[in-house]
């Protein structure tokens, strides 16, 4: 190909692409649908069910966020994203926002160009063995065969964390999550180890998952969240105060349920008739209307509710809110306050 | 003469004796068995173990298969019902069933479309594949493509309809210049249809034709098997012309066609078709500003069809060459020009000595349009792998659906190469 038309395809390419980046909150209320990049299919995060329709726990945070801008929480187009495709979908700007549990890391942040708004998870390795080892601590599985995915972060936070207990083990490589299921129900390892939330869910497809535990130990940080694109400040604080939106409505006990009636007029709590845009003008300075809270929260109910219907105990997933528990109750999850 | 005869011999046989049947151990199903399975002591050996080999494969796959379980909700229903008994977990094909044919997002209420594009699929190739069928059927054939694409992406007929008439006013005026130039009719065929699309531009806004539509479906709804049998026969048609003419172009004696040719073949050859499609759904996408762009699944059907092109140029060129100098001679003597040359004598032969590498390519072909699951489209493989695995219901659950997914492309692809073997022995023609 000829060299100047190349180069002058990508300054034209860019040119565009810095232009649409300036204003996403604009495009996607003149566009009236949210872009969303989800995972092409995530136990419990992101799967669409039998009538094609998207759930899940990330799918949740796409449509908050498509509610308190157009108003509507059907408003998306979830684009699904493979571990490849998804930095290049949001840079390109083919996605708006992208909510796939991606962790939180410093060069994703800084080297990629993203804004992360925020954690909507936080995950970290888990180590899961048969019942019958009998083993109650990972500290006591000095000499036992591990199942580790190759070439992750999972496998060197298993080395430092084996050697920093002065133990050995056995690895044995494994590509896939699949197949790492196969190995370990077939014998061929101990333990098995890899994020404590997919821990969870590959045990909840056991034949009997009685049988087997995961042992208290999590030995790496996994923050796991929305993220943006750096330079438009704008679209990143409607995302982020979305999900702060919607951990802070569990905070104050606004749920589904009770939303219709204290959103109808101001109540006795002014932090709530601030969130609900009741009082104040918050959702004026985001460039939202004054319910957008409201319609966020109305989708699909407050964080708690979010985590207890796609992954909670009550679900085949079983996760326990452990870190991901409000800051009130000993967890993680913190909202700064609507003010 | 028969008196005497009669009464000098005491008895004749006035008819013959009935032939008896064979000694059980020469004849029938004894014979067969002793001679093909019995033969010898290491035939006999070799047999028991087959036989060992298959009662294993059956003994542990039949009980999984028939006791299988066809109406579950999920994959611990279905472990409910089977109580701790072998059996296969088929409940997750009849509930996804729609979702591994078309995709999870087309809409359901237009799966009509589609499957009648799919049946008309056959009504189509007809003619082309049995070429003993009456040759006007080879008009709807020319149809199918424009009334496949209206049928499966719906919107208004005026687009396809303004692609069909430009294409058959250039066939028009390539036929009525053929017999002056064959390069000259070509190019003024070419220009003659743009021509036409361009004006269309000017009475497509306010054309009655654009109220005769169909409700229009986005490329990024399509999926599941529709997505490989699409992908599959578009690319392998638009494959076959385009390798015919990148091999003719590396044989020209024009260095520059050749070059190019030379170039193209060797480049796509050199480069994996995974990261073609990864060009094609990322990288292509800096290039275009966001929003626009060249839709996604034409962008694949480019890239998997220059693929398999430059593989059909090669195998054509090992047609051309298997030919004997005589034959361009012959061809050349009798004082047809190229085009004649090439189409009266020499590509009829040809590509009748590349059928079974064509086909091979074909095949492989179709089998790789399931690679477009790693660039987030949802075809058969990419909807077991993304989201019929990782729903919360069918989460752990293997072997039903990718053997399921074995069997509808063995059915296929056996069929490409049952077709193939009849074709070789209906054009052999040399005297074995």
């Amino acid at each position: 190909m000829n060299k100047s038309v190349f180069f002058g395809a990508m300054t034209v390419a860019s040119l565009a692409a810095g232009a649409a980046a300036a204003g996403t909150l604009e495009d996607v209320q003149a566009r009236g649908k949210l872009n969303c990049g989800v995972t092409t299919g995530l136990v419990g995060f992101a799967a669409p069910d039998a009538n094609g329709e998207w759930q899940g726990f990330d799918v949740a945070v796409c449509r908050a966020v498509a509610a308190a801008v157009l108003g509507d929480g059907n408003a998306v187009e979830f684009v699904p994203t493979t571990g490849k495709t998804r930095f290049t979908a949001l840079a390109s700007g083919e996605i708006d926002m992208l909510a796939r549990n991606t962790t939180w890391t410093l060069s994703r942040d800084v080297d990629l160009k993203f804004d992360f708004v925020g954690v909507n998870y936080y995950d970290g390795q888990g180590f899961m063995i048969p019942k019958e080892m009998g083993v109650a601590s990972a500290k006591d599985l000095d000499g036992a065969t591990v199942c580790i995915q190759t070439g992750t972060t999972t496998e060197l936070n298993l080395a430092d964390f084996f050697r920093a207990n002065n133990i050995s083990y056995e690895p044995v490589p494994i590509e896939t999550n699949a197949e790492g299921q196969q190995q370990y129900l077939a014998g061929a390892c101990d333990v098995y180890t890899t994020d404590a939330s997919g821990l969870a869910a590959t045990r909840a497809t056991f034949e009997s998952p009685a049988e087997h535990v995961l042992l208290p130990e999590i030995v790496s940080k996994e923050p796991l969240g929305p993220l943006v694109r750096h330079g438009d400040n704008e679209w990143g604080d409607v995302v982020r105060w979305t999900l702060n939106a919607l951990i802070t409505a569990e905070e104050l006990g606004v749920t589904s349920a009770n939303i219709a009636e204290m959103s109808a007029s101001a109540g006795g709590s002014p932090e709530i008739n601030r969130l609900l845009g009741t009082e104040g003008t918050l959702g004026e300075m985001l460039g939202l209307s004054a319910s957008w809270s409201k319609d966020a929260i109305a989708v699909s109910g407050n964080y708690g509710e979010i985590f207890a219907k796609n992954i909670g105990e009550e679900t085949p997933i079983g996760l326990a809110r452990g870190l991901n528990a409000q800051w009130t109750d000993g967890g993680l999850i913190y909202s700064p306050p609507f003010r | 003469m028969s008196d005497t005869s009669a009464s000098a011999v005491a008895f004749v046989r006035t008819e013959s004796v009935p032939a008896s049947a064979p000694p059980s151990n020469a004849a029938g199903p004894v014979k067969w068995v002793k001679d093909n399975l019995f033969a010898g002591v290491g035939n006999s050996i070799l047999t028991v173990l087959a036989i060992l080999a298959i009662y294993m494969v059956l003994s542990k796959s039949m009980p999984w298969i028939l006791n299988g379980v066809w109406d579950a909700p999920s994959l611990s229903a279905c472990r409910e019902i089977l109580n701790g008994e072998t059996g296969a977990c088929f409940a997750v094909l009849s509930e996804r069933w729609n979702q591994l044919l078309f995709g999870f997002k087309y809409p359901a209420e237009l799966y009509w479309r589609p499957a009648t594009a799919f049946v008309l699929l056959f009504v189509a190739a007809a003619p082309v594949l049995f070429f003993d069928l009456p040759r006007k059927l080879l008009i709807f054939t020319g149809l199918y493509p424009f009334l496949a694409f209206w049928l499966i992406w719906g919107g208004p007929i005026f687009y396809p309809l303004i692609a069909l008439i430009g294409l058959i006013v250039a066939y028009k005026v390539f036929v009525a210049f053929e017999k002056n130039n064959f390069t000259m009719a070509l190019g003024l065929g070419a220009l003659s249809a743009i021509v036409i699309w361009y004006l269309s531009g000017f009475v497509g806004e306010n054309s009655a034709l654009l109220a005769l539509s169909l409700e229009a479906v986005p490329s990024r709804d399509l999926g599941g098997f529709m997505l490989n049998m699409m992908l599959g026969v578009t690319c392998v048609s638009l494959s076959l012309p385009l390798g015919i003419a990148l091999a003719l172009g590396r044989q020209s004696s024009m260095p520059f066609i050749r070059y190019i040719c030379v170039i193209f073949i060797e480049f796509i050859r050199g480069v994996p078709l995974i990261t073609l499609l990864f060009v094609a759904s990322v990288m292509l996408s800096y290039f275009f500003p966001p929003g626009s762009g060249v839709d996604l699944f034409i962008r694949v059907v480019i890239m998997i069809t220059m693929f398999s092109s430059a593989y059909i140029a090669e195998v054509i060129r090992g047609g051309l060459a298997a030919l004997p100098k005589g034959q361009y001679e012959a061809a050349d003597s009798l004082g047809l020009d190229y085009p004649q040359a090439m189409r009266l004598i020499i590509l009829p032969q040809a590509l009748k000595i590349s059928i079974p590498g064509i086909v091979n390519v074909a095949v492989g072909l179709f089998k790789d349009t399931t690679l477009v699951s790693v660039i987030s489209m949802f075809d058969m493989i990419g909807m077991i792998r993304g989201p019929i695995v990782a729903s919360t219901d069918w989460n752990g659950i293997y072997w039903e659906l990718f053997g399921f997914a074995a069997l509808l492309f063995f059915v296929v692809c056996y069929g490409i190469s049952q077709y193939s073997q009849w074709l070789e022995r209906r054009l052999a023609t040399d005297h074995r």
